[in-house]
């Protein structure tokens, strides 16, 4: 490993433009005569629109414009989609209900857009917003998943009845039965995972630009996948032709799942923006984000685990409920399905597993992937039953799991995952050393001494990530395959552009792809530029999610390199009249093996583009692509261990510890995924004890701003003991598994675990707030 | 509209602006001061926050007329030049930041912190003091590590002064 390359913990090289003030962000961008717009979204969860009045509000100082779903309309602008179909198990495909960018006859979330007002200013716009005079039918609204599937109510969508989507199912449902039936010991839990808003802390905006003589649009938007929000914008919603239409995601602040679905403001700012002839910019506020941004988890499941006389699993049976909100977004039927149920074998070896699905239409806000997807869903509901089993059955917590472990691979579970490679056994010794497990006891007399309770949780997680491989998520539903891809450049001086479909919101791509290049060449890393995040630069890509950059993104890369190398040995050995096998690329030099002939990396570039002396037939210039479809999913694991202590007089729970040992295979930089994986517990251990949607009855969202909804501060988290352990990854050149997510998939159960045991009870619910914490407390007492 | 003028990163500008204007939409527009951001709309997140007068203000929560007179300094003028103030430089050699959203308000906050205690600082009252600040990405690890470690840098750089002085 050199000082740059894989491995090696290099300072990033985009924080420059960060800590100065230089990021470019969406909100940042002006374009000459660009002007600002405010969506008019319904105060109703659900209505019939009866009347639109606009011309008071274009009369209004400074209005350019005052636009309505029926214009767009007319002017043949489709309806969103999601784009992962999924039958239910009677052979039906998926209920989907339409979805107009802007309202035309019914709302069915408060915040659902209606009207656009474009105007000189943001303040103008505001102003003119309020003068749109919209009358409402309003109806009866429903927000729970379980009352919404519900006879008698509140009817959503016309296509799907009774708010169903569709019902779903995956496994052997008859050898599950028989597993449970026979069973020495079964365990029952009722899991609910709450609803969350990913918040990433750059809200959502998109700027719009028609440009008549040219007729192409622009769309600056804060997009994790800028070619896939192209290609659907153009191939579904009908905006323009792909080679009419650029779409560029320049820095982006954070994006958690929420910034891939492409949202009706980008569409409506394009359409807008040929409609009144200006570039039209939308930045959404914070509350707008609460209200109008895909919200992540949301399940309500039973579970029942089967054991046999010696503590195995011999069965898992779930049944699952799954709120998608009022409007199917991009990839929501995924996440419930494929992204969840598959996961639902865990660490464990489970002969036995079903598992069935209904997914719901509610008057709430979309429901999409939030990061983990489905992943922590599925984590959560397992990990909570081990421990719960671990009680009841009067066994260690850690044995139970360690005694139910898979421990040769590959292991096909019985959900469609093929395991490759593991030991999870090693990240449970390393969390339980980590933690000092063995002495717990001890510190839980000395908290008690100080009036706390104490207690101790752990969670085993697993995930499939490197998403994905395309021809399988093809047969279960996707409209696009998950291949990533890579296009290296090396210029005359031997520089390198590296450009990627790959997007980085945060993630460091600037840094790994360099060192990943660097590794290969010799190059410094301050000689490879990372271009990413638009659609008119790169060719096509598909994003950044699923922790899919590493495993995908720079195994393209590789290919890729592979490439260029191949083409710069054979320049090398023609000008050192040497034979191409014994050419070997190191520290910036071509030499040949074995002898003091070498050509320094630029002349080999050079060569390639003066093309004075090219092997015969060589095409001239280094430049290469590469597409990369995986083989398989990754799947990074490990374990995680929480240690709280409970005030009871105030219900309030501190993390006292919190220990990660995660397997995510190689490591490209080591302070990059520590990153990745602290700032996953932070989200993780928010959904534990802070963060929680909530709705009233009427479908007003009644956490709508930071003052209502608890983001983790720094003050609500400790300092986090993070380690890695390494099975590489065989399916993939690098041996990389992913890092995004493991965090938030881990964390939740770990939290929840230590809260039930510190306080003796055998569930709480998420967020185990202090109200919630000391009521429980109470019961408990009473 | 009212007529404001300020010094803002040493340099004197004055401007127009409606009066409901706040001081962080004049830097963002007006100035074109992009590296101060907004990241809600209840003064809660901190992706604002700039020195007036030497104290750390969120900009969102300042009309522009109200700072009008004050000398303001934002993120873009925190550095000496080219070189780095070792906020800046602890944020990344700590890799304190990763969307880098929030990361202006952070260390327009930090150094604020830092100067305000020239005892030093430990974990707990960095914690406490990054109270109103929020990052949706670091879970806040690398940033206590850097703000700790710019403290002890710049005490020790304060140090070394005192001895050049004496």
């Amino acid at each position: 490993m050199g000082i740059e390359g894989v491995g090696a913990r290099v300072a990033r090289k985009e924080d420059k433009r960060f800590i100065t003030g230089g990021g470019r962000y969406v909100d940042d961008m002006v374009v000459p005569g660009m002007k600002h717009a405010v969506f008019v979204r319904s105060p109703h969860a659900h209505a019939q629109i009866k009347k639109i009045d606009v011309r008071q509000a274009q009369a209004m100082p400074g209005v350019v414009g005052v636009l309505t779903g029926k214009e767009l309309k007319a002017d043949g602008i489709g309806n969103l989609i999601c784009g992962w179909m999924i039958h239910s198990k009677d052979g039906t495909p998926m209920k989907m209900g339409a979805w107009s960018p802007l309202a035309v006859d019914k709302v069915r979330y408060v915040g659902d857009a209606v009207v656009i007002v474009i105007a000189d200013t943001k303040g103008q716009a505001r102003d003119a917003a309020e003068a749109v005079e919209i009358t409402y039918k309003e109806l009866k609204a429903v927000v729970e998943a379980t009352k919404a599937l519900e006879k008698g109510a509140p009817q959503i969508h016309a296509e799907a009845e009774n708010n169903l989507i569709f019902d779903w199912e995956i496994g052997d449902g008859k050898a599950t039965d028989a597993a449970i039936k026979s069973a020495a010991h079964v365990t029952r839990m009722k899991i609910v995972n709450n609803r969350l808003v990913p918040n990433a802390m750059e809200p959502r905006a998109a700027l719009g630009h028609y440009d008549k003589a040219e007729d192409h649009y622009t769309c600056w938007t804060t997009s994790q996948n800028p070619h896939v929000a192209r290609l659907v914008m153009s191939a579904f919603y009908n905006v323009a032709p792909e080679n009419k239409l650029r779409v560029i995601a320049p820095d982006v602040g954070g994006g958690f799942g929420s910034k891939i679905y492409i949202y009706p403001e980008e569409i409506v700012c394009l359409w807008a923006s040929k409609k009144t002839g200006v570039p039209v910019k939308w930045v959404a506020d914070r509350t707008e984000s609460f209200l109008a941004d895909a919200h992540g988890r949301d399940h309500v499941s039973t579970v029942e685990m089967a054991f046999d006389k010696d503590n195995r699993i011999t069965g898992l049976r779930v049944d699952t409920i799954a709120n998608l909100g009022a409007y199917m977004s991009l990839f929501s039927s995924c996440v419930p399905t494929y992204l969840y149920a598959t996961l639902l074998s865990g660490q464990y070896n489970i002969p036995a597993i079903h598992a069935n699905v209904r997914t719901v239409y509610t008057n709430t806000a979309p429901v999409d992937a939030y990061r983990g997807a489905g992943r922590p869903e599925a984590t959560y509901l397992l990990e909570r039953t081990m421990e719960t089993a671990a009680r009841e059955l009067a066994v260690s917590p850690a044995e139970l799991r360690r005694k139910n472990f898979i421990t040769s691979f590959p292991h096909q579970t019985p959900v469609i995952m093929n395991y490759d490679a593991g030991d999870y056994a090693a990240s449970l010794d390393a969390a339980m050393k980590a933690a000092d497990y063995a002495g717990f006891t001890k510190r839980k007399a000395e908290a008690a001494k100080r009036g706390k309770l104490r207690g101790i949780g752990m969670s085993c997680y697993i995930e499939a990530c490197g998403i994905a491989p395309s021809a399988a998520v093809g047969s279960l539903g996707a409209g696009v395959g998950l291949w990533e891809s890579a296009e290296v450049r090396v210029n005359a001086i031997g520089t390198i552009e590296v450009l990627t479909g790959s997007h980085s919101h945060g993630q460091g791509h600037e840094t790994t792809f360099a060192q990943v290049v660097n590794q290969r060449f010799g190059v410094p890393i301050d000689s490879v530029s990372i271009v990413h995040g638009d659609t008119d630069k790169v060719q096509m890509g598909m994003g950044t999610y699923g922790s899919r950059s590493g495993a995908v993104g720079l195994s393209a890369l590789v290919k890729a390199l592979d490439k260029v190398e191949a083409k710069a040995k054979k320049i090398a050995a023609h000008l050192l009249e040497a034979d191409e096998g014994d050419i070997v690329i190191e520290n910036g030099e071509v030499k040949v093996a074995g002898t003091d002939k070498s050509l320094p990396w630029f002349q080999v570039a050079l060569a390639a583009y003066t093309a004075h002396n090219l092997p015969a037939g060589m095409e001239p210039g280094l430049k290469e692509t590469a597409f990369y479809d995986p083989a398989n999913f990754t799947f990074p694991a490990g374990c995680y261990i929480s240690e709280v202590e409970i005030d009871p007089e105030t219900g309030v729970t501190e993390i006292v510890q919190f220990v990660a040992a995660d397997d995510f295979g190689n490591i490209i930089n080591p302070m990059i995924v520590e990153g990745q994986v602290h700032g996953g517990i932070a989200q993780g251990v928010g959904q534990a004890l802070l963060e929680g949607a909530h709705y009233d009855a009427s479908g007003q969202l009644l956490t709508a701003s930071y003052m209502d909804y608890t983001m983790p501060r720094a003050d609500d988290l400790p300092s986090f003991k993070v380690s890695t352990s390494n099975t590489p990854c065989p399916s993939n050149p690098l041996g990389i598994k992913g890092c995004g997510e493991a965090g938030a998939i881990g964390s939740p159960p770990a939290v929840i675990n230590a809260i039930t045991d510190a306080l003796g009870v055998v569930d709480i619910a998420m967020p185990a707030s202090p109200s919630t914490v000391w009521s429980a407390i109470r019961a408990k007492k009473h | 509209m009212s007529d404001v003028s300020f010094t803002v990163n040493g340099k004197r500008v004055s401007g127009s602006v409606e009066d409901r204007t706040l001081l962080v939409h004049f830097l963002r527009e007006n100035l074109g001061l992009t590296g101060t951001h907004v990241g809600c709309d209840t003064s809660q997140c901190g992706t604002c926050v700039v020195h007036v007068d030497g104290r750390a203000v969120k900009s969102c929560s300042m009309l522009a007329v109200q700072a009008s007179g004050s000398t303001i300094v934002t993120i873009e003028g925190l550095a000496n030049g080219a070189d780095l103030h070792p906020v800046q430089a602890a944020f990344k050699e700590h890799h304190g930041l990763q969307c880098g959203f929030c990361t202006p308000g952070m260390i327009m906050t930090a150094t604020d912190m830092i100067a305000r205690h020239p005892q030093g600082l430990d974990e707990a009252t960095v914690r406490a003091e990054l109270d109103g600040n929020i990052c949706r990405c670091t879970g806040y690890h690398n940033i206590v590590k850097a703000i700790l470690a710019a403290s002890q840098a710049m005490a020790k750089g304060a140090k070394g002064k005192a001895r050049q002085a004496a």
